[in-house]
């Protein structure tokens, strides 16, 4: 039997090959993370909820099925699932006090898929609040701590957010993989704060059935693993058709693991000039000249685009995921499911209710998106955002016309200190500036560690793609990974630290 | 079209608009696959949808959006090949999801048109605006607990159509046959059961009142009216007090209004300062839905007749005057009913017995065309054996009598009971002398000059043969037998 490091340290894929060889079972691939959670959890507070004898049984279960030769893609895989999945009879918090004992009698359609394909779960992640953050300080259950430290600094970083508790715990080594969930960069910025690849699919290739809402018509939900080829085998399990879902795409889902590595000769790649944000460090200008060269090297063809309404982007999805969000959010009102407060009258049990079961940053979009929503400034504000994110889709689509991908920095810095930009939400708010702008658009976007900053913090690129072309997201994002031979480890990791 | 209200300063018109909330007849809700049907007890035709929870997603009904579409064709209304669904966004505890899911901007249906009837045998066009698809909510029962509210999520869901009219309507009658005749048609159509006790059709009724050549007014809306008799009084009791209210030198206010059917009087319910801003947004969980123009053609070419069709033809293939055919489609049973027993046989009779005898009888025995004691057959037969002199118009009375009571055939309850009429001259002529031989003063003033005693020697001799006498014989013979001398 391999040692905890060995076990834990490996890529999802490895692990794969190891269950197939028999090196190793899943029962013992699965208990050497639920120890390393245990080792790590309680400082890192990745996981809200850990699911150990869950893990064990289904990981039992997995082997016997390997025994018998019938495993899945996924068989005995341990990973973990943000807690914004709905996961039948184990308890679904959003990460809010409202939903603290909320336990969903339904699984999710992505996790339902991973389980058919024989996924372990070990837990549910944590996040920010209803998936409302950058940072996931907003979760009602603590913020999250990121693995990595600045060189020769203890002070706790940020792992970003929403997706902070996937990303810290797949970067600490507790799960080999994790679902996230990015609605303006959720998924794709935390992977760059933690030094890990995280996918966005297009809108509509993973089914949004039994995942809690936060924007609609911006939700998806996505791989997040340390490896592209480890994201690739996750996304095909989750991806699909759902009748469930009316936004869901009816398209075959491909073998994405089979584009990592293809030839990119010949393919264009975009850069923006509009990805450039005030005050970017002069290292991630760098490091995206790197990638450009190395996208160069590999035989692409770099071309200089322009998406000249990037720079409404935030501003037009902070009016759009606001109104959604206001109106996703009027359910969680003490009635039917979920925390109540007790009250004399209906209108003072859901003021109650709702004043003690959202945080502020919650309350706040709420608050942001009824006002754009209200009679008066609908026009002026919620129409006029959706007129604007048709023109940040006609920007992609028209760029598209003439390259296949682009690339841009994935966050415009390197993870900060727990509690900075806490004062001013804006400034948070301004993490998602080379997010946003996919998700408004409902491109597919990945972003991929390439390199760390001076003060040792990983930076990540970021590659977006046409509608439904995820397979060259994933072999240009595999060429990157393989140029830039990203092998740095964060301080905090199984084995390591606690 | 002339109703006034005589007020202090004058006559005054009514401007009466309506919103209908018809239930869509189908199995299942509109977004979710729980039951529809109505009753059950509480809370259990609900479906994780229906209750909001959480990442529950809506997937449209495709039957719902086919009846709306029916009911959108048979209104000769546009349908729209590409509508939306938006959220309506207010909290109640009927409301699982907070919002209600709608068609505010872009409705299914667009102008149409309903031809209603009047007792005074005219006929108007009334405008249909729009009919567009959303959910009902659930039902908030505040009487089964002194402190609590209990809540029933059955209905929560289920699919209505809001049927809206343009303001045409100008008399509390003719807000009721308008009500009345959308009724007919989406029973004939399938589409809603009609049934305004059980709530499966509502209206909020739109009034104002004006002088005459004015614009519009300011409206009331009565809310959820639930018969075509409150719907008329409604519209007469919100008018009066309107016009009071002017007359008396005050300004209407619009906002919304109860109707106190014991009381027969509006109440405010709210006003429009505590209107809800519904903050309606596209429903970002549903794509725009979109109809293939052959469906909708499918669906067009399989539309039942319908009552205006259907009146036409009465009248024009079976000659029978313009209202009595109104009378015979306003349902669809009684229209099939009538057709049985008209065809091949004398359509006028047929008409006078159903609209005349069969209904007093169904009303009087408190049933309905549809468990009629006496069938379409049976009542065919009977006209049969009056038209081929078997019984006479008299006897055919008590015939339908006893079939009303028992459900009988004509036929055999003429044989049972001996009811064939009498064509033997022989046995007419004697009791001709019988009657003749026991009135002799009669006889005599008759013969002095008398001539209207003619009438009661016809009498008393149908009496004497129980009334069996062919009508015909006995006036033939007693002519001959008095003239004859």
């Amino acid at each position: 039997m391999a040692g905890m490091v060995e076990l834990t340290g490996q890529t999802l894929a490895a692990a794969l090959s190891g269950l197939e060889q028999g090196a190793f079972s899943s029962v013992e691939l699965t208990q050497a993370h639920l120890t390393a959670i245990e080792q790590l959890n309680p400082r890192l507070n990745a996981f809200i909820t850990v699911t150990g004898e869950q893990a064990l049984e289904s990981a039992r279960a997995s082997d016997a099925s390997r025994a018998r030769g019938d495993a899945g893609p996924l068989s005995g895989v341990p990973v973990a699932i943000k807690d914004l999945f709905c996961t039948e009879g184990v308890r679904t918090t959003a990460a809010s006090r409202i939903l603290k004992n909320f336990v969903p009698p339904y699984e999710s359609t992505v996790t339902a898929q991973m389980k058919r394909d024989g996924a372990v779960f070990l837990g549910k992640t944590n996040l920010d609040e209803f998936a409302m953050g950058s940072s996931n300080m907003t979760s009602a259950f603590g913020a999250v701590e990121n693995p990595w430290k600045r060189t020769g600094d203890e002070t706790a970083l940020v792992p970003g957010g929403s997706s902070g508790g996937s990303a810290s715990a797949v970067a600490a080594r507790l799960a080999l993989g994790a679902t996230g969930t990015d609605t303006g960069g959720s998924i794709r910025q935390p992977a760059a704060f933690c030094g890990i690849v995280g996918i966005k699919p297009t809108y509509g290739r993973c089914s949004r059935w039994g995942t809690v809402a936060f924007a609609s018509s911006l939700d998806q939900a996505g791989p997040m693993a340390r490896t592209v080829e480890d994201c690739a085998i996750l996304l095909r399990s989750m991806a699909g058709f759902d009748v469930k879902d009316s936004t869901s795409v009816d398209r075959p889902v491909p073998d994405y693991r089979a584009a990592i590595g293809r030839s990119l000769k010949g393919m264009r790649i975009g850069i923006p000039a509009e990805y450039r944000a005030p005050g970017m460090s002069q290292e991630i200008e760098a490091l995206w000249q790197q990638g450009i060269a190395w996208l160069r090297d590999a035989g692409c063809e770099i071309v200089d685009v322009s998406l000249p309404h990037t720079r409404y982007g935030l501003a037009t999805y902070y009016i759009v995921a606001p109104a959604e969000c206001s109106s996703n959010l009027a359910r969680y009102d003490g009635v039917r499911f979920g925390e109540r407060v007790e009250a004399d009258s209906l209108d003072m049990l859901y003021e109650r209710s709702r004043a003690a079961g959202f945080g502020d940053e919650v309350k706040r979009r709420i608050l942001i998106g009824t006002y754009v929503l209200s009679s008066g400034y609908y026009d002026a504000y919620y129409l006029k955002a959706q007129k604007v994110r048709g023109l940040l889709l006609r920007d992609f689509t028209e760029a598209f016309t003439r390259v296949d991908a682009l690339l841009t920095p994935t966050a415009p810095s390197a993870a900060f200190a727990l509690g900075e930009k806490m004062n001013d939400p804006v400034t948070m708010y301004l993490n998602d500036i080379f997010t946003v702008p996919a998700s408004m658009a409902g491109v597919p976007g990945l972003s991929v560690p390439v390199g760390l900053d001076a003060k040792g913090l990983p930076l990540g690129l970021q590659l977006l793609g046409r509608p439904f072309d995820e397979e060259l997201l994933f072999a240009l994002g595999s060429a990157l990974e393989k140029a830039a031979a990203f092998t740095h480890l964060p301080a905090v990791r199984a084995g390591v630290g606690s | 079209m002339s109703y006034l209200i005589e007020g202090n300063t004058g006559p005054w018109e009514l401007v009466v608009g309506l919103e209908v909330h018809a239930q869509v007849v189908s199995h299942a809700k509109l977004f979710s696959g729980a039951s529809a049907t109505y009753g059950g007890e509480p809370n259990t035709h609900v479906s994780l949808v229906d209750a909001a929870f959480p990442g529950m997603l809506p997937v449209i009904n495709e039957v719902c959006v086919a009846q709306a579409v029916r009911t959108g064709l048979g209104l000769k209304a546009h349908v729209n090949l590409v509508s939306t669904f938006d959220r309506k966004n207010y909290f109640y505890a009927d409301l699982p999801a907070g919002y209600q899911i709608s068609q505010f901007s872009h409705p299914i249906v667009g102008a149409g048109t309903i031809e209603i009837e009047l007792t005074d045998g005219s006929r108007r066009t009334i405008g249909v605006t729009r009919l567009h698809l959303e959910q009902d909510a659930g039902k908030s029962l505040h009487d089964q607990d002194p402190s609590r509210s209990y809540i029933d999520l059955n209905r929560a869901g289920v699919a209505l159509m809001e049927i809206v009219s343009e303001p045409d309507m100008r008399s509390p009658e003719e807000a009721g046959a308008y009500v009345r005749k959308l009724r007919t048609i989406l029973r004939y159509l399938g589409t809603c059961d009609g049934n305004m006790e059980e709530g499966s059709l509502r209206a909020d009724v739109n009034v104002s009142v004006r002088k005459a050549g004015e614009p519009f007014r300011t409206r009331c809306e009565i809310k959820n009216v639930n018969s075509i008799r409150f719907v008329t009084q409604a519209v007469e009791v919100e008018a009066r007090r309107q016009i009071a209210v002017w007359e008396s030198g005050g300004v209407v206010d619009q906002e919304t209004r109860l109707f106190d059917p014991h009381r027969g009087e509006t109440r405010s319910m709210r006003s429009k300062e505590d209107a809800h801003d519904y903050r309606y947004f596209p429903d970002p969980d549903l794509l725009p839905l979109v109809l293939d123009e052959a469906w909708v053609a499918a669906l067009k070419a399989d539309l039942p007749e319908l009552p205006d069709a259907k009146r036409a033809r009465f009248v024009r293939d079976y000659g029978i005057p313009d209202y009595d055919a109104s009378v015979l489609v306003a349902e669809q049973a009684t229209a099939a009913f009538y057709e049985t027993v008209a065809k091949g046989r004398d359509a006028r009779l047929a008409a006078n017995w159903v609209i005349g005898d069969l209904f007093a009888a169904l009303n009087r025995t408190g049933r309905t065309i549809a468990d009629s004691p006496v069938t379409a057959g049976n009542l065919g037969e009977m006209l049969d054996l009056m038209l081929d002199g078997t019984i006479n118009g008299r006897i055919a009375k008590d015939v339908f009598e006893t079939m009303v009571q028992t459900g009988e055939a004509a036929g055999s309850i003429v044989e049972r009971q001996g009811l064939r009429q009498v064509v033997d001259t022989g046995a007419i002529d004697a009791a001709i002398e019988t009657v003749l031989d026991a009135n002799a003063d009669k006889l005599a003033e008759f013969r002095s000059g008398k001539d209207k005693l003619f009438v009661f020697f016809v009498g008393q001799t149908m009496k004497a043969m129980k009334g069996k006498g062919n009508p015909a014989l006995v006036n033939e013979r007693l002519r001959q037998r008095l003239l004859a001398d």
